[in-house]
């Protein structure tokens, strides 16, 4: 996944939610989401057939 | 009659306080006393219910008074971490922004059940702000302190829990693990923790962080003890939906059974790498101590710890999102920065990451096909100093945070229960995971019991020093 436009995505995103996102905790809310989508991109580079089942399993 | 033991098990209390031996009021009183005298230095208690331990250690004495039968852990002091709520008392879970919540109406589950048991609450205890933590420390409260060196980090995010058990200021006390909470504190201050298997100890009445990862446990200064406490909180409870149905299957009546017979293998390569020499240390400790000689290599573990990892950033930020908009100041800046962060998590990615998690507990179910019980290291390395922000793991510099968890995050990602034991190695202890198959506390539980008779594995008793001065 690419991360080049973060800072983008991360303004648009406060936006989105409703944050108000102070320019001082840019950096430190930039560095904590590169490594999250580092991690989400270890895990969704790993393949899993179409009928694979989330864990959580919800009893009606 | 006194009752002055400060490293006294809860075995040996409960045995005293229903021989006669001691009364439930003077166990109370001493227990105080030490909190009064320590705690200015370890940090550990953010509150203190003396007036209610008082009236319930009268109370367990006048049961004995009238011959009434008396639990197995009568008059025995215990604490909780404050995201257990106490009647009476506002559930601050680390956090400034909930001391301005209205005090909980009953008390949580499980000290109901710890209290039913003969128990005695004294407090509420020092945590990581909302849980997401593996230091120990908290902007608002200050850090709880390690008692082996209380320049030293409790690990987190139940510091207070650790520093109190450790410390001697309680032999029992309450703790919530999401990705390690219980197990890093447990192998920073050198006791014993147990993370049972998820859904087995209900957390409702608790603040909750990742409810598809929380679990609560005890810790202890002994093997028995952890068990005592294990059994006298499970069944079920419809209050919190993922706690199981199963009827309570209580481990001490197992403890005495040894390891004849059972498999036990080391976690290899992910378990191995960026371990500091002193945890790969305890770890052959406690493999040739159980002639564990077999290497298991647990599949994808990094990539479980990933998913971990996405799966908190994100249930987390959702559970924080509107205290995020209206009251972002008031977080803690390192805990409010990770929770922003979170919230920005695509979706896609997080049901992947959930999708990930029941194919690598499959994986998992058929590695305890061929063996009972696995080790692992509980942290890469012995308590940091406090306020130490990065340590090199396998040569690279990373955060501590959230790298203290490098090697618990990958077992309750699904839920295993686990026992972390401590080696008492010189200068500073570190502990090991014993790591069982769901619902199989009691063979960890076995294990950790064998360990700790053939003295492999034990609690040190510190000499604290009430006069020691707390570091700037």
């Amino acid at each position: 996944m690419a991360t080049a436009p973060l800072d983008d995505f991360i303004v648009a995103a406060s936006r989105v939610l409703a944050i108000s996102l102070e320019p001082e905790w840019m950096p430190a809310v930039k560095t904590n989401l590169e490594i999250t989508l580092k991690y989400a991109a270890m895990v969704e580079e790993f393949d899993l057939p179409d009928d694979a089942e989330p864990a959580p399993i919800f009893e009606a | 009659m006194a009752f002055s033991q400060p490293w006294a098990t809860a075995v040996e209390i409960a045995a005293a306080v229903t021989s006669g031996k001691s009364s439930a009021v003077a166990v109370i009183e001493d227990a105080l006393a030490r909190i009064a005298e320590f705690n200015p230095t370890l940090n550990a208690f953010t509150a203190v219910t003396a007036e209610r331990a008082r009236a319930r250690a009268c109370a367990v004495d006048a049961a004995y008074g009238r011959k009434k039968p008396l639990g197995p852990l009568a008059g025995v002091p215990f604490a909780v971490k404050n995201l257990f709520d106490i009647e009476k008392l506002a559930t601050v879970a680390g956090s400034k922004i909930n001391r301005t919540h209205q005090p909980a109406q009953r008390d949580s589950p499980l000290i109901e059940r710890m209290e039913a048991a003969g128990a005695v609450l004294v407090g509420a205890l020092n945590m990581g702000e909302y849980a997401y933590d593996f230091t120990g420390e908290n902007i608002h409260d200050g850090p709880s302190r390690n008692p082996h060196d209380i320049s030293r980090m409790t690990g987190g995010s139940s510091g207070g829990s650790g520093s109190a058990v450790a410390g001697g200021l309680v032999p029992l006390a309450l703790g919530s693990d999401t990705n390690g909470s219980i197990r890093v504190p447990s192998s920073l201050c050198g006791i014993f923790g147990l993370k049972p298997t998820y859904g087995r100890l209900t957390r409702a009445r608790t603040f909750p962080f990742v409810a598809s990862l929380d679990h609560l446990g005890p810790f202890a200064r002994s093997v028995r003890d952890l068990a005592l406490a294990y059994d006298s909180m499970q069944g079920p409870d419809l209050d919190d939906p993922a706690c199981t149905q199963r009827a309570a299957e209580p481990a001490m009546p197992q403890l005495e059974r040894g390891i004849e017979g059972l498999r036990i293998g080391v976690a290899g390569g992910y378990f191995r790498q960026g371990a500091f020499p002193e945890a790969l240390e305890a770890l052959t400790l406690v493999a040739k101590a159980l002639g564990a000689r077999e290497e298991i290599e647990i599949p994808q573990a990094h990539r479980a710890r990933a998913a971990a990892y996405v799966i908190t950033a994100s249930e987390g930020a959702e559970l924080h999102l509107d205290r995020l908009r209206k009251q972002a100041r008031e977080f803690d800046p390192a805990v409010r920065d990770r929770l922003i962060a979170g919230a920005m998590v695509p979706s896609t990615l997080v049901v992947k990451a959930q999708k990930f998690r029941r194919w690598y507990r499959e994986r998992m179910l058929e590695l305890f096909e061929r063996c009972d019980v696995i080790l692992a290291p509980a942290t890469p390395c012995t308590a940091p100093k406090i306020g130490q922000q990065t340590f090199i793991l396998g040569g690279v510099e990373l955060p501590v945070r959230p790298n203290m968890g490098l090697y618990t995050q990958p077992i309750s990602f699904i839920g295993l229960p686990v026992v972390a034991v401590p080696v008492p190695l010189q200068p500073l202890p570190i502990g090991v995971q014993i790591i069982v198959a769901p619902w199989r506390e009691d063979i960890a539980l076995r294990v950790a019991y064998a360990l700790e008779r053939i003295g492999t594995v034990a609690a040190p008793k510190l000499s604290l020093k009430p006069s020691l001065k707390v570091p700037a």
